[in-house]
């Protein structure tokens, strides 16, 4: 049962997260304010502005302006901003979900087969790791193109948005393979040879020792998994003309940014609460499974 | 133990039933006196023969243990205590010669959990409460949940920690996950437990404390144990048989029993337990010196 100080910490904690992102809010406008004065002329004065980025309500629109806009409804008789922000955001979770599971599926079955032919493992890790050099924004295409074309044997219609979640699972399984792999191994030599002393076969060894074992390096990787899945999704929508996310958005209001920047920037705001979310999740998640004792456990051996 | 395993297989037919229980009952009696005992003869073990670090760790060991005893391995590090138990335990194979285990291949009795295993270090499971973790024997060999957990409490009542089953092994001093981790082996009722230097990471007091305790639980199961140390009066204090094993390659060189009868903390001080470790440390020393 939690007790006072266990409130009083929580409730610290989240002062602490508020004051941060007015201080933050308070730089970016100190920012400007010192700005708008070197553009007011001085620039040519002192050396050091020339070199500072501008400050100017265009580039920088000020935050009040950002709130506003969020109210604003983008064309004639439209959905405010926000409401289409949280669409957005809305339509780019399920493609980033769906990647996220499937991803950390694969990622934990790659990291299985690894463990278990240990040959597998140096031949294979070489091709895994090559596999995240090759740049997202040119395999996007390929697999959507693939989709369209080559997937009409699946018993379902195969639609873009999950060509985008594909694209997820190809940046979220690595972390999980690599940290994955190192969690199944871990094990001291005592707990594998406890388990063959009980006669136990590789699949109640991994059942009851290596997968459990293995959380602690899992959570996170899981964290770093989540967000990987949203900027494949993101980027995924981007460079496959997806019109439905979140990424469709931020190139939408990039091509007009001249005219609203503060839309561009609404919709970052959007992408950061998105990715905020999901690492919540993930600790949620990890405090009901109670990891932290565990690596607590760990650190004493 | 038997008894559980002879209602395993209910759909035998009436008569199969009857003669399939005497010939079990012929084999158990065959069996019956070698219940708990330990045999080894000629054996060897020697790592990776083939190449040009071959190393041999065991030689020529012929080994003994009656049901019910208490046997101490001792002797310089390197000297193959640990290779000789994990060949008992069945975990690596001899070279040359044959282990066996209350009458049956050291492997097959493996196989059959017919032992326990306790190590160095207490390896629980940080994720499984106290009773999770003596419950995991017994969870591998598909025991129901209810009968699991009455046989845990008996287990912690036993090494008197009913109080700590839903505490996390973190939560508990080093001396007291030993007592867990000898649960543990003994979750099941083997006839035979082998403990790899159990208390060599305790302190002294701990120590003391740990071995009064065990020789308890010892002639409250009258299971067979066979114990590796490196303390002298720890493994007088224990046995009534101490191995006094020689390095390079691994041998027997003496075997002395310990009859000190029933040990007390007074046991310590008597003239009769120093005069044993003065003969278990000379045959130690006389190694050395050839």
């Amino acid at each position: 049962m939690p007790d006072i100080r266990w409130w009083r910490k929580k409730i610290l904690l989240a002062c602490t997260g508020l004051a941060g992102l007015v201080a933050l809010a308070g730089l970016y406008s100190l920012y400007k304010v010192i700005g708008r004065a070197l553009d007011d002329g001085q620039r040519d004065w002192w050396f050091i502005g020339s070199m500072l980025p501008r400050s100017d309500d265009r580039n920088m629109p000020p935050i009040r302006d950002i709130l506003a806009e969020f109210n604003q409804p983008t064309r004639e008789g439209g959905d405010p901003l926000w409401n289409l922000i949280f669409d957005g955001v809305l339509f780019t979770l399920r493609e980033a979900l769906v990647g996220f599971v499937l991803g950390v599926v694969t990622g934990m079955v790659i990291a299985i087969l690894l463990m278990r032919f240990l040959t597998l493992e140096k031949g294979a890790m070489p091709y895994i790791i090559a596999s995240q050099t090759v740049p997202l924004i040119a395999i996007a295409p390929i697999i959507v193109i693939w989709g369209r074309k080559n997937f009409d044997f699946l018993p379902w219609e195969w639609q873009d948005w999950m060509s985008v979640s594909l694209i997820a699972v190809y940046l979220t399984f690595f972390p999980i393979t690599v940290n994955g792999l190192r969690g199944l191994q871990s094990p001291n030599p005592d707990s594998k040879e406890l388990m063959d002393s009980y006669a136990a076969g590789w699949w109640q060894t991994l059942w009851k020792l290596r997968l459990p074992a293995s959380l602690p390096f899992l959570f996170p990787a899981l964290k770093i998994a989540a967000l990987a899945s949203i900027i494949g999704a993101i980027v995924g929508e981007i460079s496959s003309g997806q019109s439905d996310g979140l990424g469709f958005l931020i190139l939408d209001f990039f091509t007009k940014y001249s005219t609203a920047p503060e839309r561009l920037y609404a919709a970052i705001i959007g992408a950061a609460l998105l990715g905020l979310f999901a690492a919540a999740v993930i600790s949620l998640a990890e405090f009901i499974l109670n990891v932290h004792r565990r690596q607590v456990a760990n650190a004493q051996t | 133990m038997t008894a559980e395993r002879a209602t395993d297989n209910p759909q035998v037919s009436e008569e199969g039933l009857q003669d399939s229980m005497d010939t079990l009952q012929d084999s158990m009696e065959s069996r019956q006196h070698l219940l708990g005992s330990v045999a080894a003869q000629g054996v060897s073990k020697v790592f990776l023969p083939n190449s040009t670090s071959k190393v041999t760790a065991l030689e020529d060991i012929n080994l003994h243990i009656s049901p019910g005893s208490f046997t101490t391995l001792i002797g310089p590090s390197g000297c193959g205590k640990s290779t000789l138990l994990r060949l008992v335990a069945g975990l690596i194979h001899p070279t040359q010669g044959v282990v066996q285990v209350n009458g049956k291949p050291a492997d097959q009795a493996r196989k059959d959990r017919d032992y326990g295993m306790a190590f160095q270090t207490a390896s629980l499971f940080d994720w499984r409460t106290v009773r999770k973790n003596i419950e995991l024997p017994l969870e591998l060999m598909g025991w129901r949940r209810g009968a699991r957990q009455q046989r845990a409490a008996e287990m912690l009542e036993l090494v008197q920690l009913p109080e700590f089953a839903d505490s996390y092994p973190s939560e508990l001093s080093g001396g007291m996950q030993q007592r867990v981790a000898i649960a543990r082996a003994l979750a099941f009722k083997p006839t035979l437990l082998l403990m790899d230097e159990p208390f060599g990471a305790l302190d002294e007091m701990t120590r003391e404390h740990m071995q009064a305790e065990l020789l308890h639980i010892w002639e409250e199961t009258n299971t067979t144990i066979i114990f590796i140390t490196h303390s002298i009066p720890e493994a007088v204090f224990l046995s009534t048989n101490v191995c006094v094993m020689t390095p390079r390659p691994g041998r027997i060189s003496t075997q002395i029993e310990i009859d000190l009868g029933k040990r007390t903390d007074d046991t310590r001080e008597r003239e009769d337990f120093f005069a044993s470790i003065v003969k278990v440390r000379e045959a130690l020393r006389s190694q050395e010196s050839t």
